[in-house]
């Protein structure tokens, strides 16, 4: 039997490009908001679907190395919520700042580290992004500050990061993130009138997954319209599950602080498909209908896939050559984080101050002692 | 004839460094009688009539009208006393005299200077010599702050570099704490460190642990200051030492001055630090002034973090302290050096790294150890020390177990009888040095 060629897509049969509809944002003392429209290139789609799909899988092959104890303590898993980080980060530049909570693999990730140091770095080995020393809640790259582990003292934190913005006037801003359960901090609050008296270009953004750890937003928040809660800050409402909507209003968001106008607040509607985190099985709180029902009709990545194809941006055979592709990255990446070797004992001392010479630090006896190095 | 005396009253809140003290005394030709004020080292204006006050050289009598500068409503304010000046010449005044006695030349170069005006020219230095430095915090810049030590700083520097707050300790501190991350040098004054509390998290969450966290990739380089420990008749909730509880923590740096020196010279090297470094100043200290070589009044002073100093040499015993106490300790020791007991005392200047070395090499010396400090015994300073002191080699030289003078262990009274036995004395001090010689 002789093979037939059944059919063969060239390239040039797709579009370079399609505009899409998408949904009006929520506003909150502000005239105008976001376009409705968004236009995207094929590269571009190919790209938030590569990076959405990646962060998908790595999240996925945490859960696995997690449930086989090479990866401990916390772990905090982002699935669900890919449309947000990689929608953000499309609309910003490398050299604007991002700070988030302890959710952070997407961002790590969307910010420019590879899988295999943020894989390396949940399972403790000394090629992990920083070397082992912080872990699944403390990671960091050039422009992104974590990776913080105490709810809401990120957002302070942001709000100085864009104070340095201004202070040194490169036109640059500092995406501040938050979830819905921190936003009933205090120090936020405290954040927003400073942020506004001084006009900080800083954007806020409250990633509101419906519930903060088992406690939902209706049982937590006296008001849940998370974009109105910065009162004098003005607000978006964004469906964060479409990245294209994402990317629409932080472009949006960003613009308004370069501008000088001071803060702006985003709210981005989304949700988790794990648990809080990886001991919390996430179904006590909510049912697992919910959870089918988002999948189904709201998740990130099959939604930019309909699109695409729909819109003939790609085929579907494409698409499935870069989940393989993905799947394989994502393989090897394990594989280094698996093998590995874990960060040597001197490394124990090491970092306790920055640019200082070296110094004695004491173990845990008076006769054991590391040495601290810069 | 009326004669008017007006002596203006200490303020501090004047620019110029003069000391004015202001008092109004009324006293009619012929009586010659005055109040012994206490005025050494300020000359004394007077007029006559009330009208037209002149100044007068020395003290001696009225020259006629002329106008005085400085005059206010017909105040006249006086003049620092220098050294050099002529002293007022006896025998003019009548029987009780108002001396405005010069007071003695230092060597040259050397001047007093308060605390106060010591961190002022910290500040002012270093925001010069560094765009990246700002200051923030309640007050610090349209009131020249709440103690006045950023006085001057706002006017000349501008909202840029020196920023009023509003009252959110944990919130202006995690802004700090972010610019320090994004490149910024900033000094995040608490306006006493009981309000730090507030904002802890922030210091040692966001700011010790993030350089160890991120194995290096993260600076902090920011500094924490603001009076630290009892001031007077504050009560419980604002009398607070803190040494203990930010001496603790890995990842800072802890200083706490006592003399003009250590201020200015400790606050430059804090500045200067890539490390958050946490500054325990005192309020009772701001206004003391010490002696400062001219060394120590150029721009480029530092002291270095981490070393201790011997202020007395002594023999007979060791007496480690960090802050005001470091100044009873010296009087304890001028009392005791009459009663033949030589101590030597240790001014620690930084927490967090200790200088046990300087300790111990004082303790080989002397064999006896007595540490004071203003905070409270338990998991205190001179517990650390004694801890350390114990591990090291110099245990073996102890002749009596180390002694630790310490804060009462009780949250400070108001009234002054019990405030006053709430905090080492110089009669406490000395008492445990002769428990521990047995004498």
């Amino acid at each position: 039997a002789s093979r037939v060629v059944v059919a063969s897509r060239n390239y040039a049969d797709f579009a370079s490009e399609a505009t899409f509809e998408i949904k009006k944002c929520d506003l909150h003392r502000l005239e105008e908001g976001p376009s409705t429209t968004a236009v995207m290139t094929r590269e571009e789609g190919l790209h938030y679907y590569k990076t959405m799909q990646t962060i998908r899988r790595m999240e996925l092959k945490s859960d696995q190395l997690y449930k086989q104890k090479i990866i401990r303590g916390f772990c905090h898993l982002y699935d669900g919520q890919e449309a947000c980080c990689v929608g953000l980060e499309v609309a910003i530049k490398p050299t604007d700042h991002v700070i988030t909570a302890y959710r952070v693999h997407g961002f790590t990730y969307a910010r420019g580290v590879p899988v295999r140091e943020i894989l390396a770095e949940l399972t403790g080995r000394k090629g992990g992004c920083v070397k082992g020393k912080g872990g699944s809640m403390h990671m960091y790259t050039k422009n992104f500050y974590g990776g913080n582990g105490i709810v809401g003292a990120q957002v302070p934190l942001g709000a100085g990061i864009a104070l340095a913005c201004k202070y040194f006037g490169k036109n640059e801003v500092c995406l501040t993130l938050y979830g819905d359960g921190a936003a009933n901090q205090g120090q936020i609050f405290e954040t927003y009138n400073m942020a506004a008296l001084w006009k900080l270009p800083c954007v806020f953004i409250c990633e509101n997954n419906r519930y903060g750890m088992g406690t939902s937003v209706e049982r937590a928040a006296a008001s849940t319209d998370y974009y109105k809660r910065g009162d004098f800050i003005p607000g978006l409402r964004v469906d964060g599950m479409d990245v294209l909507c994402v990317r629409e209003a932080a472009k949006f968001a960003a613009e308004y602080c370069r501008a000088g106008k001071g803060p702006i607040l985003m709210e981005l509607q989304t949700y988790r498909y794990h648990g809080h985190s990886m001991s919390d099985p996430g179904i006590s709180y909510r049912t697992r209908e919910e959870i089918q029902e988002v999948r189904s009709k709201s998740d990130p990545i099959t939604l930019l896939k309909d699109r695409m194809v729909n819109n003939n941006l790609a085929s579907i055979e494409e698409l499935k050559e870069i989940d393989v592709a993905v799947r394989k990255e994502i393989e090897e990446a394990a594989q280094f984080a698996t093998t590995d070797p874990e960060p040597p004992l001197e490394e124990l001392g090491n970092h306790i101050y920055c640019n200082e010479p070296p110094f004695e630090v004491r173990g845990p006896n008076q006769w054991i002692r590391y040495k601290s190095v810069s | 004839m009326t004669v008017r005396y007006q002596i203006v009253q200490r303020d501090d809140s004047l620019q110029s460094k003069s000391m004015r003290i202001q008092h109004r005394v009324t006293l009619t030709k012929g009586t010659r009688r005055r109040q012994a004020l206490k005025t050494t080292g300020y000359r004394i204006f007077w007029g006559v009539g009330g009208k037209g006050f002149v100044p007068v050289k020395g003290g001696v009598r009225p020259r006629g009208r002329e106008a005085a500068p400085g005059r206010v409503g017909g105040e006249v304010r006086c003049a620092e006393v220098r050294c050099g000046d002529s002293p007022p010449v006896p025998g003019v005044w009548g029987a009780r005299r108002l001396r405005a006695v010069p007071p003695p030349c230092p060597a040259a170069g050397v001047s007093q200077v308060t605390v106060r005006d010591a961190l002022n020219q910290a500040l002012d230095e270093e925001l010069e010599r560094d765009e990246r430095v700002f200051l923030l915090g309640e007050e610090v810049a349209q009131y020249d702050g709440a103690y006045k030590i950023s006085r001057g700083l706002w006017k000349k520097y501008g909202d840029k570099r020196v920023i009023d707050t509003p009252i959110s300790e944990m919130g202006f501190t995690g802004i700090a704490v972010g610019a320090a991350m994004a490149g910024l040098r900033p000094v995040c004054e608490f306006m006493t460190f009981n309000f730090s509390m507030q904002a802890i998290d922030q210091v040692i969450n966001s700011a010790a642990k993030t350089c160890y966290m991120s194995a290096g990739s993260i600076a902090v380089p920011i500094v924490f200051r603001g009076p630290n420990g009892a001031s007077a008749g504050v009560a419980a909730q604002h009398s607070q030492c803190f040494a203990a509880w930010y001496g603790h923590c890995p990842g800072l740096k802890v200083v706490s001055p006592w003399s003009s020196e250590d201020a200015k010279g400790l606050l430059k090297a804090s500045i200067r630090d890539d490390n958050p470094v946490v500054m325990l100043e005192n309020e009772l200290l701001y206004g003391v002034p010490f002696e400062m070589s001219e060394q120590a009044q150029s721009k480029d002073f530092v002291v270095p973090i981490g070393k201790a100093k011997i202020e007395r040499q002594g023999t007979h015993v060791t007496l480690v302290s960090h802050s005001r106490p470091v100044g009873h300790c010296l009087e304890a020791a001028a009392v005791l050096a009459k009663e033949g007991v030589e101590c030597e005392v240790i001014n620690l200047r930084t927490i967090r790294p200790m200088d046990i070395e300087t300790v111990e090499a004082s303790v080989v010396k002397t064999n006896h150890l007595v540490t004071v400090e203003g905070g409270w015994p338990q998991f205190g300073v001179g517990a650390e020390i004694c801890a350390r002191i114990m591990e090291g080699s110099a245990f073996n030289y102890l002749d009596a177990p180390a002694v630790r003078v310490t804060g009462a262990d009780v949250p400070m009274p108001y009234a002054k009888i019990l405030e006053d036995n709430c905090l080492p004395q110089v009669k406490d001090i000395i008492f445990a040095v002769k428990k521990a010689l047995n004498i």
